[in-house]
């Protein structure tokens, strides 16, 4: 195991660097100099050239690429083109909320979608079936700002019952956890959707194979064939699915962030970007990235755990 | 295709009630959306502010916003931009990621190699995030809007028609062109790209909804199309600074995008039971 996860670590590096590679090029593709954002259109030639010195911009392409993937390994991402702050700082603020978001929707969907899936192929062409199987398709059809609308709608206008905006007291825990539920709720909804039907498949391929149908034979109990025999081999691919879509909730933080006024990573970039704080930009972008590149890792890594022919390969 | 696989093609899709219903649902929004000029529609952008904040009533049946405008005809309107840009960005992801999976699958080698490390770190970016940083590339604008999100999309489409040449690649009958003397051109577009349309139209399909939901998403965030036009996605947004007292704007125009999105989503999902017979069941 240990020279499995060395190998997918070192693995994971060249994807890392190709994403930074790609990110500086697509922000030097973006139009319009950063220098004119941050100074307006009435600006001397002078100030400009001093503004671009001081950004780095007057030097050669390859050396300005050098500059950025060399402070990006010392963690230093440079100063935010309209606060002036360090960028780190803003990220530090801002991650933990995205993080936290992210866990508990995640969370959310997990505990709920993987049992739901694996009752909809037990329950295969019944009316449960028909209408879980709706039902999911129903939740992937509502974009999360809407699922956020219609919670806040419910929840926090008809019932007054949980809190619209912000994250909370940051000192207080309960209060923290008591405005996370609306937003987690959002993310979880989605992921509940993704998840039971793509266990529902799995479980339904591997239900029909011969091992299942033996172990039936031998007279193993029900409960034991589907949990040990169907569902751990099954959970290959719920893990990659998992891993494919813990991405792409990260993309809805970013709508769900919006919506509740919540300070983190979705925040920023939009706020970078109405803006066009480059530099923050494409430190959030590479933050994204090596979040994504991390969860790859992680559901590679997860992979050589359930299964053991995975890590000899 | 002969005429006998189209009937149980047809035959079965009839007997797929879920496609049915989406593809009526999704007929029943374009044709609406397509009919926008001619239907007896108050206008969707003129302001009558003695009219703000309307509940839902016979006159106007979803009610007013705060410019007192008719949030139907507007809902109605809106779904233009929404139904031009799915069907148009889902058209550029198509063809560009066929021609990148077409000569990366076919050719094989270097090239293969490197721009599928290319796709997979685009891949790695939520799809949301890159049209963010595409739209901040190309300014705003519908235009703008079809090529952020067609861009965005396209590796997916180069990664799954890839993988579907790789497999066609091994028949006999390319090895027949080929010894024909036929050019790769010619390979590629006559004889691999028929036998791959299937899976890239399918997953055209699925990604339609997916992609209305993208469009809604950056005209929230206020990166869709300018104002005045109506757009749903900015529609839901503006109502949410009055959802206290005037729901109707934002419930209304959201609900306009979970109906034509669910309606397209189960048309793709039936469309792939069909081609694909190992999901039939």
């Amino acid at each position: 195991m240990l020279s499995y996860t060395i190998r997918r670590i070192l693995m994971a590096i060249p994807t890392l660097w190709v994403a930074l590679t790609m990110i500086f090029i697509l922000v030097r593709v973006i139009p319009g100099d950063p220098t004119t954002a941050v100074m307006g259109d009435y600006v001397t030639e002078k100030s400009m050239a001093v503004l671009k010195q001081q950004m780095g911009l007057d030097r050669p392409i390859l050396e300005q690429y050098g500059l950025y993937l060399f402070n990006f390994v010392r963690g230093d991402f440079g100063n935010s083109l309209i606060t002036g702050l360090p960028v780190i700082k803003e990220l530090k603020n801002a991650l933990p909320h995205t993080l936290e978001l992210t866990f508990f929707g995640l969370l959310l969907g997990t505990v709920t979608g993987i049992p739901l899936g694996i009752l909809l192929a037990l329950k295969r062409n019944t009316f449960w079936d028909y209408a879980g199987r709706f039902l999911s398709l129903a939740g992937l059809s509502f974009p999360s700002f809407y699922i956020a609308v219609l919670l806040i709608l419910f929840f926090s206008m008809k019932m007054d019952l949980l809190p619209v905006m912000g994250v909370g007291n940051a000192g207080n825990f309960w209060d923290r956890m008591h405005h996370l539920i609306l937003p987690s709720l959002t993310l979880g909804l989605l992921m509940m959707s993704y998840l039971t039907r793509m266990t529902r498949s799995t479980m339904l391929d591997v239900l029909g194979s011969d091992y299942i149908r033996t172990a039936h034979a031998k007279g193993l109990k029900k409960i034991k064939v589907i949990l040990k025999h169907a569902l751990k081999n099954a959970s290959v691919s719920i893990v990659t699915v998992l891993g494919i879509y813990a991405g792409i909730l990260i993309g809805s933080s970013v709508m769900t962030e919006i919506i509740f006024n919540r300070p983190g990573l979705g925040s920023l970039i939009v706020g970078s970007m109405l803006n066009r704080d480059y530099i923050t930009i494409t430190s959030i972008m590479t933050v994204y990235a090596a979040i994504v590149i991390l969860i790859n890792l992680l559901t590679d890594l997860s992979y050589g755990l359930i299964d053991p022919r995975i890590r000899y390969e | 295709m002969n005429s006998d696989t189209r009937k149980k093609i047809v035959r079965t899709f009839v007997q797929n009630k879920a496609a049915l219903v989406g593809l009526a649902l999704s007929l029943i929004v374009v044709l609406t959306c397509l009919a926008a000029p001619y239907l007896p529609l108050p206008d969707p952008v003129n302001q009558t502010l003695s009219k703000r904040f309307k509940s839902p009533s016979l006159e106007h049946p979803l009610g007013t916003d705060n410019f007192g405008r008719d949030v139907l005809s507007r809902v109605i309107w809106g779904g233009r931009v929404s139904m031009v840009v799915g069907v148009l960005s889902v058209l550029i992801a198509m063809g560009l990621g066929t021609i990148i999976g077409l000569i990366t699958g076919y050719k094989g080698g270097y090239i293969d190699n490197l721009t599928m490390r290319v796709v997979d770190v685009l891949m790695c970016f939520p799809t949301l995030i890159l049209g963010i940083l595409f739209m901040a590339a190309l300014g705003s604008g519908m235009t703008s809007l079809i090529i952020a999100i067609g861009i965005s999309i396209a590796p997916r489409f180069a990664r799954l028609c890839r993988g579907a040449v790789m497999t066609v690649r091994q028949n006999d009958f390319v090895e027949a062109a080929r010894s024909m003397g036929m050019s790769d051109t010619r390979i590629m577009f006559r004889h691999i790209l028929p036998n791959v349309l299937g899976d890239v139209i399918v997953m055209g399909a699925l990604w339609v909804g997916a992609i209305i939901i993208t469009e809604a998403s950056l005209s929230f965030i206020g990166l869709g199309v300018p104002p005045p036009t109506p757009s749903w996605g900015r529609m839901v947004r503006e109502g949410l600074d009055f959802m206290g007292h005037a729901y109707w704007v934002s419930v209304y125009s959201g609900g306009a995008i979970f109906v034509t999105v669910i309606g397209f989503n189960l048309f793709g999902d039936g469309l792939r039971d069909i081609l694909d017979p190992k999901l039939r069941r």
